[in-house]
């Protein structure tokens, strides 16, 4: 557990709560006999539980301790625990969204908690305007209209008779890092400064497949996607996206989409800020220009220096993060996988390279897949820490030849106060006593 | 039809694995090549259900409904169903609630890029009246979003504007009238000219 970060700037109350028992527990007692008989042994319930001798849960004789681990000495010594209807993650780990518990707000996922590519669909973030809908699949239904043929609608049932299709693309809020780069602070975690990025496998049906089935007009150039929230969310979508490689989504990495990510039915609009995969999609309406609508006029802008506002900027920028070493890790001399994540809204990243002297030289790191469209990369470079003071920094380039900027870069052409599309190199600072901390300012 | 899908998806990996980068991002998708046929699913929509959801209202004024409201009725209205988030003076609670009302001198002149805590305001940022009106009927109040009349509606969106200095606190505001109020700020958006490559923008 001493070298899974938490992330105490965001913990709410409750998370306070448990971080001051934590905090009360011997260093060695994070796993508690309460944890084992819920998560190892829970379907049991608490008779077959109190069966297991109490000399093999560790809790021995002194019974005025309930605190000690409840964990065997040896665990090829007796049975493990029984199948269960719905598994639960490892008592040992326990990533979390931080913050949480807002209706009009967000949750970040724990980059430094994730590998690989993919993020368990119960960490992907969350941004909602308007709370999380309960919406029954049976009653829930599409309507499809404007410049087409034949206005439609479509239940869910019926969307899922399309033929599918399955496709690995990230959603990143294009609000995503606005804190890291307005205002760096050293105790800022992976999760704090670039956690509203997701990436998932997701199936659905081509939305060009809906269109021609209603029969989209040549005359529509864009369209209007409207969520069944209690904002009844609303953005204008050129066309050209739609019949590009637009997804109405019903699954997401094998199951049907979590509440919060717009269960039944979402727009996926892979390698666009994420505020344009509608979710909850209960409307689209074909038309020849944009309504205009709150999201892409008073928010989902970018103010510039020139005194301007760029609006309708749906692509996001390459990107990338070293999700590990992190603050608050403590590293010892000797290897380290400086490892991460890369993405572009434009295609494919063509290129990581990670420098462990503050950008004087860089190297190559490992892709991993090699390739991705509108999906991330892991990237990993294995180095040597020599104890001496260090900063790390990781630096995409994708396939259109574009290169992820420094901060300095950025708010050169965009300003401080810009306020969507945030894609700046950051890293790490590795001090002596190997202590790591947030390093935003390149 | 797979057919079609297997080709679309040889030619997206032909174009990643290629030795010369695509001048755009492939597409992920590469639907475009589908071609076109119905399956026969869903239903045709009545023209009944279609209103009910057809709620939206465009930058040229398509799809305000009839009635009318006055900025004095709307002031009253903002006190009784707004202020309580919004604040009694629009100055709001950001982020969750934002300030709706305010022409601060220092945002004069759409200095946003420099300074990130000015706050945008109806008046100092919004591009389009229409936007309040399609906001607030879809969305407002909080507690009972889609809970007020068209009247109402127009009543709130003309005392936002009014108290903004975009129109006259007199001001009674309908279909036409809302259609021909143009915002302060509005030729200061411009459309995204990012487009990948090596220069930063």
């Amino acid at each position: 557990m001493s070298d899974l970060p938490t992330n105490h700037s965001e913990m709410d109350d409750t998370a306070r709560d448990v971080a001051a028992v934590d905090a009360a527990m011997p260093a060695d007692a994070a796993i508690t006999r309460r944890d084992l008989i819920a998560g190892a042994a829970g379907a049991l319930g608490v008779a077959v539980a109190a069966s297991i001798p109490l000399v093999a849960l560790g809790q021995g004789a002194n019974t005025s301790a309930p605190t000690v681990p409840a964990i065997p000495a040896d665990p090829t010594k007796l049975q493990g625990a029984p199948t269960t209807p719905v598994g639960a993650r490892s008592a040992f780990y326990k990533p979390s969204r931080t913050p949480y518990g807002e209706t009009t707000g967000n949750s970040l996922s724990p980059l430094q908690d994730l590998t690989g590519t993919i993020t368990p669909a119960d960490l992907h973030f969350e941004r909602h305007h308007a709370g999380v809908p309960l919406i029954d699949p049976a009653k829930h239904t599409l309507l499809i209209h404007g410049l087409v043929a034949t206005p439609l609608v479509l239940t869910v049932d019926e969307v899922k008779r399309f033929p599918p299709v399955t496709r690995t693309h990230f959603i990143e809020c294009s609000g995503n890092g606005r804190a890291a780069y307005r205002e760096p602070k050293s105790d800022m975690t992976p999760q704090k400064v670039a956690g509203l990025v997701s990436n998932t496998e997701w199936t659905g049906v081509p939305l060009k497949v809906l269109l021609d089935e209603a029969g989209a007009t040549k005359e529509a150039t864009w369209f209007l996607a409207e969520g069944g929230d209690a904002c009844v969310m609303t953005r204008s979508i050129p066309m050209a996206k739609a019949v590009d490689d637009a997804i109405l989504v019903w699954a997401q990495n094998g199951e049907p989409l979590r509440p919060e990510q717009g269960f039944p039915l979402r727009l996926l609009l892979p390698g666009w800020e994420g505020n344009t995969s509608v979710k909850w999609l209960r409307r689209l309406e074909l038309g020849t220009r944009p309504w205009m609508t709150r999201w892409e006029t008073s928010k989902y802008t970018d103010p510039l220096p020139d005194g301007k506002a760029r609006q309708f900027s749906f692509d996001m920028d390459a990107k990338s993060i070293i999700t590990t070493p992190a603050y608050p890790q403590a590293l010892t001399k000797g290897w380290w996988p400086v490892s991460g994540l890369a993405w572009t809204g434009r295609g494919t990243i063509t290129r990581v390279e990670v420098s462990t002297d503050n950008g004087r030289s860089w190297h190559d790191a490992e892709l991993t897949p090699t390739t991705g469209v509108k999906a991330p990369v892991r990237f990993t470079y294995q180095w040597e820490w020599d104890g001496s003071e260090r900063v790390l920094l990781s630096r995409s380039t994708d396939e259109t030849g574009y290169v992820q900027p420094t901060r300095a870069e950025l708010i050169k052409v965009r300003g401080i106060g810009t306020d969507f599309h945030f894609n700046p190199i950051v890293g790490w600072k590795v001090a002596v006593n190997g202590k790591v901390t947030f390093h935003g300012e390149t | 039809m797979r057919r079609a899908l297997l080709i679309s998806v040889a030619l997206t990996v032909a174009a990643c694995s290629g030795e010369r980068a695509a001048p755009r991002a492939p597409s992920a998708g590469g639907f475009a090549s589908i071609p076109a046929r119905r399956y026969g699913l869903g239903r045709a929509a009545t023209p009944e259900e279609i209103a009910l959801r057809n709620i939206d209202v465009g930058p040229d004024g398509e799809g305000l409904p009839a009635g009318s409201g006055s900025a004095a009725l709307g002031a009253d209205l903002f006190q009784k169903k707004c202020s309580m988030c919004h604040g009694p003076k629009g100055q709001g609670m950001p982020p969750a609630f934002p300030q709706l009302i305010g022409r601060d001198a220092k945002a004069e002149g759409f200095k946003f890029s420099t300074d990130f805590k000015l706050q945008h305001t109806i008046g100092n940022y919004w591009p389009y009246a229409t936007t309040v009106f399609d906001y607030v009927r879809r969305a407002m109040p909080q507690l009972q979003p889609g809970s007020l009349t068209n009247d109402e509606v127009y009543s709130l969106t003309a005392f936002l504007l009014a108290s903004n200095e975009v129109i006259p606190m007199s001001a009674t505001l309908d279909s036409v009238s809302l259609t021909t109020v143009k915002m302060p700020y509005r030729d200061r958006f411009v459309s995204d000219n990012r487009r990948g490559g090596k220069e930063v923008k």
